[in-house]
């Protein structure tokens, strides 16, 4: 006892003494785990707690200790984050050891949100500039994985710097490096470009390799701006002997040669030799890949074409045979592009993709069916499917049967089931796919179906029948468990069997089958088509009864006994179903009784063939003069209004359908009905002795119904003997006719290999007849060739020796509308770009062209008799201008002989997100002006120039009068801002011209709008001339910066007037234009509702925000302040807050919810936005400017 | 470009993970198990090549493995990536494991995970390759494991005779050791 004391003592003071010595070291900590199997977690979070008293010591080692343990830590999952200024302090040590465990644990927990990143930068600027190779080495590999835009613009010139170092060790890295750099601060791209191309010619193959795999990234996005590369990479590609960078130019080719076809045409000689000569397989493998991309690109005009498909495809071939299944699956992957633009190439290979399917891997079979769909042909598709069949009885895996299934779907119903010739196979098929177990597929086989037997008319007794089957069969889908959805097929098994139901064998037993399921136990919707079409099936019978009332009745007392238990269906939608169809029956009931009924009532209801309409009607449907579909058609009802006055208010409705005669007809009948069966609705509510009647059978039946809970194959696999057994639990009536109709219930397994056989005895014989008909008449030859020219689909010599069977292709559209696809992908393509503004795509910011040299400044041989021609932009001028030169030229007057002049120059934004604030480098101007000319020029000069003004200024009134109203007017119809208040406010704001430069002998000042429609910013420029003196010229030079360039350079750059003089002073002004976030902003009125849907819809993943103290100001004054300084516009205000919204000029929305927090003093503003660094910065200035 | 390394064992326990792009802890433990998900239920003789679907956000993305012995060597790339390439890269990769810790087992990378970042960055540098050759990589590894070495030798002298003293079996020996002077004799 006395010696543990002393022990534990000892131990502790000796860890006192020694901290790091006794602490644990990673090894320790990794056997601890290891040990510690079964509390894991518990041993690790001691562990963290422990480690969090070794950060606290001032040893530096104990600290780089702790900090790796940390680094295994979130290998396991533990977030270390809170560490990161403790790693940051290891990262700062002067020890290699030390400092490399920092940036590792770094390069694993921080990214560019990582707050404490902006203390890092001069550290990281020293350990670049280490001597020591290593240390600059793990600097910059730490950089690579958590550069942030900050650190990517401060540190660019050191990475720069390194580009150029003696050491290819440290070269290669700071090209790899560059790539970080761009991403994160893409307006280094262009100035860095010039050196990153120099390395594409490094000594150092490394380098060279860096080089290389830089620009491919970039080019990879924006392939366009490289094509002037292509040279290089040309000379690279036939001289360098590294195959990976071999490998990563001829990706690059492949990306770049759609852009240019010539590019392309050069490239199949060295890529062909390439293939013959390299040995190894990667680099063979994507010389065919490129080479398949340059002949996707060329369509024609080469003499060699088909040599190198021929070359590819039978390079692909060995490939694809080898026994290493890694060439054989990218064989099978480099195939199916060949197989998009030259199937018939690959169609010769039919045999070794046949073969690839029966592969023990799945990858390679998955590849290998899709290569089936571009195979297929009338010929050979029965025998497809036929062996996909097979090999879905065989396969094991529901994913790869799964796919098995939606191939054979998609391959038999491409191009409008272009290649099936036997539709009554087809049909059988998807009938034996119904009895695939588990599949998540049950939908695709029911549109099938569905599709088949509405678009193919003759197919429709057939497809009828089977579905008959399938619908007395129903019980077999009702025990599926609920991870398979085959059940779906009975949705389309019941709308068949209803709608058509004038093809079925019988359709009494099938309407006996159909109210003998347990229809309740499917889902809702499948039974609303259930009840739905009892009524379809129900009217037929009575139709083709002849009027034997007798029958009738039966027929229908027994349908409503059976279908009261329907109306205890747990979904709404099959419930009402269920009631409606129930009520109709009982009232056609009702007449028969008064024998007051005629059938065409009732089958008025279902007259009209259903035709298949094409997937663009609606859009198509053009909305009719008057009509405002946004309009309430009643005022929405008050929540104290019962429900009474809300179904009149439908049937008020029906006034709507004008115009279609077939419509209003129903309706009123509808209407007849409605208010002949409205009123016995209460008493058709089962009584509580029938529910509990029914509680009763039901439980009666589940026990006596073997196939409750039970698995469905032993039912499947004889149905035959069991159907009467689920049968016993219904009426006895229909029993006995149901044990009739129990014949057929065996799903004919072989159905659709007796067509099959059929359907290929059939071929045989039409071949041989017409090889007769070809042997008797020599003139067909040429008969056949020119009618394979004019098949577009023609596949195969044979093709007409198939029936033609009528397909109803496409579908109905409206009158007028054409099924053409443009106004589709015009949407396409919209809601494309909408989705990809939501996620940052660093890359877009890199489309920056990359050969544009600096624009020069045009010759200054402007026409000098007509000064203010250079003066107009030539679009047409904004909405504020007008106002503008009036009030300049006034001040030029009063500044006695001055001469103002305003010339606007527009700055346009390029597409990037980053906003940043931006500083256009440098403007500068360059006035040169003359002393006071003789005096007795200026009376001439000066009356003149007035009057041009006084033109000028005019037209542009009327312009800016023609512009005005829209925006004026769509902000008083969103705001709540008093509309006069608004416009005022906002002529203010355009008015503000702040003052940019000044010298003494020039004022510049300037405004800033966005235009509402395009992604640019008027800034108009006002210059006043503050000396005496008259000025000859102005020269204006516009250097862009990175993100922002001006628009129409072409003629404000130098500007002229007319007046001779002989001395000269030249003056320069050079100033910096601030652009702040808030000047990208675009006024725009939102909807509050759609304003609530946008704040749901998650899009807008950037939040920030800021707390304002402002001193007196009500709170509604400081909104309106916010909007009227920033563009903002209410979208709602409720006392103490208030929702702005407004839009960037490339359309990103930004919101802010604005809130004043316990006083009216204290503001916190909540922005969201999709643009992280634009919301921040936005808030950030919204907040400097209450300061 | 590639997006993840990830090494595992064949009971889905990870050995390396390194991440090109930021991914919270969580998401980097659920493509954990996705990834081995996929992986572990393919045999040995079956391809190389998974398509790894949206296991990283996007759809872009391609996983490339090798299975050695206990351990699942996984490169999730895009397709700039050539399939065949990665392929070799990872036996590189492996490689320049084997020489640097000579006949690595999977102890090796259990207790030098470290170590294993540190030969991984000079193969693969922020996603891109950055060198191929295997002497290359180890000459390098071993010039900063030299330096390591110096500097121990400075400053770890205490700590490999605490370690030492760790090694000992202390409930023995502690009668015999005067403690002060031990802490005096340590404490350079």
């Amino acid at each position: 006892m006395a010696m543990s004391v002393t022990m534990d003592q000892v131990v502790k003071r000796a860890k006192d003494s020694f901290g790091q010595m006794f602490d644990k070291s990673l090894h320790d900590l990794v056997r601890g785990i290891r040990n510690h199997k079964d509390n894991e977690a518990k041993y690790i979070n001691e562990a963290i707690d422990e480690i969090k008293q070794e950060l606290k010591q001032d040893n530096i080692a104990v600290k780089a200790n702790a900090v790796n343990k940390l680094t295994y830590l979130q290998m396991l999952g533990y977030d270390i984050s809170w560490s990161a200024f403790n790693i940051i302090e290891v990262m700062s040590s002067n020890k290699f050891t030390f400092k490399r465990t920092g940036y590792l644990a770094a390069s694993q927990c921080f990214h560019e949100g990582t707050d404490v990143l902006m203390l890092t930068t001069n550290m990281i600027r020293k350990d670049l500039n280490s001597s020591s190779m290593y240390e600059a080495a793990t600097a910059m590999n730490g950089l690579s994985c958590f550069i942030n835009g900050d650190l990517a613009r401060d540190l660019a010139n050191d990475i720069m710097i390194l580009m150029s170092s003696t050491k290819p060790y440290i070269r290669k890295r700071a090209v790899l490096l560059l790539y970080k750099v761009f991403l994160n601060n893409p307006d280094a791209l262009k100035p860095a470009f010039p050196r990153l191309k120099e390395k594409l010619e490094d000594p150092d193959p490394g380098v060279q390799a860096a080089a290389v795999n830089v620009i491919c990234e970039l080019a990879r996005r924006n392939p366009k701006n490289y094509l002037p590369l292509a040279p290089i990479f040309f000379r690279l590609m036939t001289t360098s002997t590294n195959n990976w960078v071999l490998i990563k130019i001829i990706k690059l080719f492949g990306a770049l040669t759609p852009l240019e076809p010539r590019l392309g045409k050069k490239l199949i000689e060295p890529l062909t030799n390439l293939i013959h000569s390299t040995s190894a397989m990667s680099l063979l493998y994507e010389c065919i890949n490129t080479v398949i991309a340059v002949l996707v690109s060329i369509s024609s005009g080469l003499p060699n074409h088909n040599a190198s498909i021929q070359l590819c495809v039978q390079k692909l071939r060995i490939l694809i045979e080898d026994s290493d299944q890694n060439l054989k699956y990218l064989g099978l992957l480099a195939m199916s592009k060949i197989l998009q633009t030259h199937p018939k190439s690959v169609q010769a290979h039919n045999d070794l993709i046949m073969h690839c399917l029966d592969d023990k891997d799945e990858s390679i079979r998955l590849r290998a069916l899709d290569l089936l769909s571009g195979m297929v042909s009338r010929k050979n598709l029965m025998d497809i499917v036929r062996k996909l069949m097979v090999h879905m009885d065989k396969s094991e895996g529901s994913h790869y049967r799964d796919e098995l299934l939606s191939k054979i779907i998609e391959i038999c119903s491409q191009n409008d089931y272009q290649h099936i010739t036997n539709f009554e196979w087809y049909i059988s098929i998807l009938v034996e796919l119904t009895r695939l177990e588990g599949t998540k597929h049950g939908n695709l086989i029911a549109l099938q179906v569905l599709d088949v037997a509405v678009r193919v008319e003759s197919i429709r007794p057939f497809a009828c029948n089977q579905m008959a089957i399938l619908l007395a069969n129903a019980h077999v889908f009702i025990v599926g468990s609920n991870t398979t959805t085959v059940a779906e097929v009975l949705y389309a098994a019941a709308w068949i069997c209803g709608e058509f139901c004038s093809y079925l064998k019988d359709p009494q037993e099938t309407l006996q089958a159909i109210l003998n399921t347990k229809v309740t136990l499917f889902p809702g919707h499948i039974q609303s088509v259930y009840y739905q079409n009892i009524l379809k099936i129900v009217t037929h019978l009575i139709q083709s009864s002849n009027n034997d009332q007798a029958f009738t009745k039966q027929l229908i007392s027994t349908t409503i006994e059976k279908m009261s238990t329907f109306l205890s269906s747990g979904d709404v939608e099959a419930q009402e179903r269920a009631s409606v169809s129930l009520h109709i029956l009982k009232t056609v009931l009702k007449l028969l009784e008064k024998a007051d009924f005629n059938i065409n009532e009732l089958s008025v209801l279902f007259e009209g063939s259903l035709n298949p309409v094409a997937p663009k009607a609606q859009r198509k449907v053009a909305v009719p003069n008057g009509l405002d579909l946004d309009a309430w058609i009643n005022e929405p009802p008050s929540e104290s209004e019962d429900e009474s006055v809300v179904s009149e208010t439908h049937y008020d409705s029906k006034g709507l359908f004008y115009g279609n005669s077939e419509n209003s007809y129903s309706s009123n009948s509808y209407a007849n009905e409605a208010s002949s069966y409205q009123k016995p609705r209460n008493y058709v509510e089962p009584t509580a002795d029938e529910l509990e009647q029914q509680r009763e059978s039901r439980k009666q039946s589940e026990q006596m119904n073997p196939f409750y809970l039970k698995d469905t194959k032993k039912s499947k696999a004889t149905p035959k003997t069991e159907t009467p057994t689920t049968t016993t639990n219904g009426n006895e009536n229909l029993q006995s006719s149901l044990s009739k109709g129990a014949i057929p219930s065996n799903l004919q397994v072989s159905l659709s290999d007796q067509l099959y056989r059929q359907a290929k005895i059939d071929e045989e014989n039409r071949r041989l007849k017409k090889k007769s008909k070809v042997d008797g008449a020599s003139s067909k030859k040429g008969k056949k060739s020119s009618k394979k020219s004019d098949t577009v689909a023609a596949d195969d010599n044979d093709d007409d020796i198939y029936p033609t069977i009528k397909v109803t292709r496409g579908g109905e559209l409206p009158e007028g509308a054409t099924a053409s696809g443009n106004e589709d992908n015009d949407d396409d393509n919209n809601t494309k770009v909408g989705n990809k503004n939501k996620k940052y795509d660093p890359h877009r910011a890199l489309n920056i062209d990359l050969n544009e040299v600096p624009k020069p400044i045009p010759s200054p041989a402007q026409p000098k008799q007509s000064p203010q021609k250079p003066v107009d932009v030539p679009s047409s001028p904004p909405p504020e201008s007008h106002e503008k030169p009036k009030k300049s030229k006034k001040k030029a007057t009063a500044e006695k002989e001055a001469k103002a002049t305003n010339s606007k120059t527009k700055l346009k934004k390029p597409e990037r997100s980053d906003y940043k604030e931006l500083v256009s480098p440098v403007d500068d101007e360059e006035t040169s002006a003359p002393p006071p000319p003789a005096p007795s020029t200026i009376p001439n000069e000066k009356p003149k120039k007035k009057k041009t003004k006084e033109k000028k200024s005019t037209s542009k009134t009327a312009a800016a009068e023609a512009n005005q109203p829209a925006p004026l007017l769509f902000d008083i119809m969103s705001d709540e801002i008093p509309s006069s208040n608004q416009s005022t406010q906002q002529q203010n704001e355009q008015d503000l011209y702040k003052l940019a430069a000044q010298s003494d002998n020039l004022t510049v000042e300037y405004s800033i709008i966005s235009k509402t429609s395009a992604a640019e910013l008027d800034v108009t420029f006002l210059l006043k001339n503050r000396t005496t003196s008259i000025i000859d010229h102005i020269s204006i030079h516009v250097v862009d910066s990175m993100s922002s360039k001006v628009l129409n350079t072409t003629s404000a750059n130098r500007i002229s007037f007319p007046n001779k003089s002989n001395q000269t002073e030249n003056d320069t002004i050079e100033f910096k234009l601030n652009l702040p976030c808030s000047q990208y902003l675009r006024r725009k009125s939102l909807h509050s509702d759609v304003f609530v849907d946008l704040m749901n819809s998650g899009t807008l993943t950037s939040q920030s925000n800021v707390n304002i103290s402002t001193d007196k100001q009500n709170f509604t004054s400081i909104i309106n302040t916010i909007c009227q300084s920033y563009r903002l516009t209410i979208v709602d205000n409720v006392n103490s807050a208030a929702s702005l919204y407004a839009e960037t000029i490339l359309g990103h929305p930004v919101a802010l919810l604005i809130k004043s927090t316990n006083s009216p003093s204290n503001i916190s503003i909540n922005g969201k936005s999709t643009e992280t660094h634009f919301l921040s910065n936005l808030l950030e200035e919204i907040q400097t400017s209450f300061k | 470009m590639i997006k993840a390394i990830l090494v595992f064992n064949n009971s889905a326990k990870p050995r390396l993970v390194k991440f090109f792009e930021h991914y919270p802890e969580e998401v980097q433990q659920r493509i954990l198990r996705d990834t081995y998900q996929l992986v572990s239920k393919r045999d040995d003789n079956v391809c190389n090549f998974l398509e790894g679907g949206s296991i990283l956000g996007d759809n872009d993305c391609r996983l490339i493995y090798r299975h050695y012995a206990t351990l699942y060597f996984i490169f999730c790339v895009d397709s700039s990536e050539s399939e065949l390439g990665i392929l070799d890269l990872i036996q590189v990769f492996v490689e320049t494991l084997d020489k640097c810790f000579e006949n690595v087992c999977e102890l090796d990378l259990i207790f030098h995970a470290d170590k294993v970042h540190y030969i991984l960055q000079e193969i693969c540098f922020g996603g891109m390759v950055l060198e191929t050759n295997l002497n290359e990589v180890v000459a390098r590894v071993d010039e900063q494991s030299k330096i390591e070495k110096q500097e121990a030798g400075i400053s770890a002298a205490p700590a490999k005779a605490m370690t030492a003293l760790k090694e000992m079996n202390l409930p023995q020996k502690i009668k015999d050791i005067k403690l002060p002077d031990l802490n005096l004799n340590l404490r350079f």
